[in-house]
């Protein structure tokens, strides 16, 4: 929108609640490269630091919502700018979503470090963690420029992120079986994918509604789920 | 629910306009004020005309009932039918023409006379009443339909101005509808009422639009949205953008819409 409201303190509000929308994304991006951090290396301080810090991004959230109410009621908002406060409202859960998972993420770290190391699996969880990253990082921008073309990518990439995490399920699966012993930090680092899965996902809603705020309808073409670990079935030799 | 309402969104695009406006261009003098204004208005719904002063809303409202042709300098062009007739057709009896469109003003303007006149005025002036017990009939019907009765029934015979601003101006919507007209034009019907009068008169027009079609003219954007099923946005003397009010106010096509509801213009 290349022109200012007449009434300037009004830009003000919208531009403030842009400000929150980033800090906390920005919050979020560094909170899941931390609480997997704190995993590959079983850095039980940076864990429970993590923990703590995911109050900060609970507490934007109640910030942003107030913010919007307040611009909802005192504004009566049109437009672009009513997309972007609804759009606010809703993205802002999925930010909040996703601090959770990277908070559920450090929580397993405790009981993972009295289990056998399983370096594969790091591996896998540090590349699961790069992408959604990179998903959060281009989302925001996608938002903060009103970026539809970005936002879009930003979709396309979350198959990436689902083929990741159904070949991670099928690995674990076999170390499980090679290993009963395996099987708890197996367990725990499915959870763990998923929950990386989960903040994908969530990046992507927020995409939806970046779409949402520039083009002032649904995001419809509806990205393909690639998640197929539901379908994974192993060969346990049971049928012989 | 009414007959009409069960009707599917199709069929009712599909209906006739009540109103048509075809290259409407109007001047005062040498100005030209409105430019090859095309519209049309759905029957028994409720069309909102908003944009800045002097953006040509009020006046376009204005030749819909021809009150234009009251100013000498005013000249109207371009083609305005009601249920298809021209309504610029040299063989229209403005006077009747004015019974089919009731106009309802900014500022209440009662007659100086009893509540009872005010309503009966225009139902005897036009001849609809046979004798005493139906004009009583139709001066209760149109207070009714005004949600003014069970505020004046026991005082019809004092007088109309002595009422609140917003009671009158239901009095002047109950004398405008007392005529049975098909259509009626509201200019900014509520710009002197306070919030409580503006919600009644916003409750009677949409009870009002169940009967009648209407046309108001509205400063206020909220209202425009709360009260109207289509809006038209006027600046500068052009049409810029009419559509559904729903998706007019939540994603304009225009960016002159845009930039005015958003309050970026004025």
């Amino acid at each position: 929108m290349p022109q200012e409201h007449i009434v300037k303190i009004y830009d003000d509000e919208l531009a403030n609640l842009d400000r929150l929308i980033a800090e906390m994304g920005g919050e979020v991006e560094n909170l899941l490269s931390d609480a997997v951090q704190s995993l590959v290396q079983y850095d039980a301080i940076l864990s429970a630091e993590v923990i703590v810090r995911d109050k900060r991004i609970d507490a934007l959230e109640m910030e942003i919502v107030a913010q919007a109410t307040r611009l909802l009621a005192l504004r009566q908002p049109m437009a672009a700018d009513l997309r972007t406060i609804v759009a606010s409202l809703r993205l802002v859960n999925d930010l909040e979503r996703m601090g959770d998972y990277a908070k559920n993420i450090s929580k397993r770290v405790k009981t993972l470090v009295k289990t056998p190391l399983l370096s594969a699996q790091h591996a896998s969880v540090k590349r699961m963690c790069k992408l959604v990253g990179e998903m959060i990082r281009q989302v925001l921008d996608a938002y903060l420029q009103r970026d539809i073309k970005q936002a879009v990518s930003v979709i396309e990439q979350d198959e990436g992120v689902d083929l990741l995490y159904t070949s991670m399920f099928r690995e674990t699966l076999t170390y499980m079986m090679e290993d009963p012993r395996n099987i708890s930090a197996c367990t725990h680092f499915l959870f763990i994918a998923k929950n990386i899965e989960r903040i994908g996902d969530h990046a992507t809603n927020i995409a939806e509604q970046v779409y949402y705020i520039v083009e002032g309808k649904q995001f419809e073409e509806g990205h393909i789920n690639h998640d197929l670990s539901a379908d994974v079935i192993r060969d346990t030799g049971e049928e012989a | 629910m009414t007959a009409h309402e069960k009707i599917s969104p199709v069929e009712i695009q599909q209906e006739t306009p009540k109103i048509t406006a075809r290259n409407v261009c109007v001047s005062y003098g040498n100005h030209q004020v409105l430019h090859d204004i095309e519209l049309d208005i759905p029957r028994r719904k409720v069309t909102a005309l908003i944009g800045p002063s002097g953006c040509g809303k009020t006046t376009f409202l204005r030749c819909i009932n021809r009150m234009n042709d009251l100013i000498p300098s005013c000249r109207v062009t371009g083609n305005i039918t009601l249920d298809g007739a021209n309504v610029y057709d040299t063989a229209v009896d403005v006077e009747v023409l004015r019974r089919r469109i009731g106009m309802v003003f900014q500022k209440p303007n009662p007659f100086p006379k009893t509540i009872y006149e005010n309503v009966a005025y225009g139902i005897k002036l036009h001849g609809l009443s046979s004798d005493k017990a139906d004009l009583d009939r139709r001066v209760e019907k149109s207070l009714r339909r005004a949600g003014l009765w069970d505020e004046v029934s026991n005082r019809l015979e004092t007088s109309g101005t002595g009422l609140s601003g917003g009671q009158q101006q239901r009095l002047c919507i109950a004398r405008a509808i007392a005529i049975e007209p098909d259509v009626i034009l509201m200019d900014e019907p509520c710009s002197a009422l306070d919030p409580i009068a503006t919600a009644r008169i916003e409750e009677l027009i949409h009870e009002l639009k169940e009967k009648y079609t209407i046309v108001i003219v509205t400063h206020s954007m909220q209202q425009a949205a709360r009260v109207s099923d289509y809006t038209a946005f006027f600046h500068l003397g052009d049409l810029v953008e009419k559509g559904e009010t729903e998706s007019l106010f939540t994603h304009p096509k225009d960016e002159r819409t845009e930039a005015y509801i958003t309050g970026r213009i004025g």
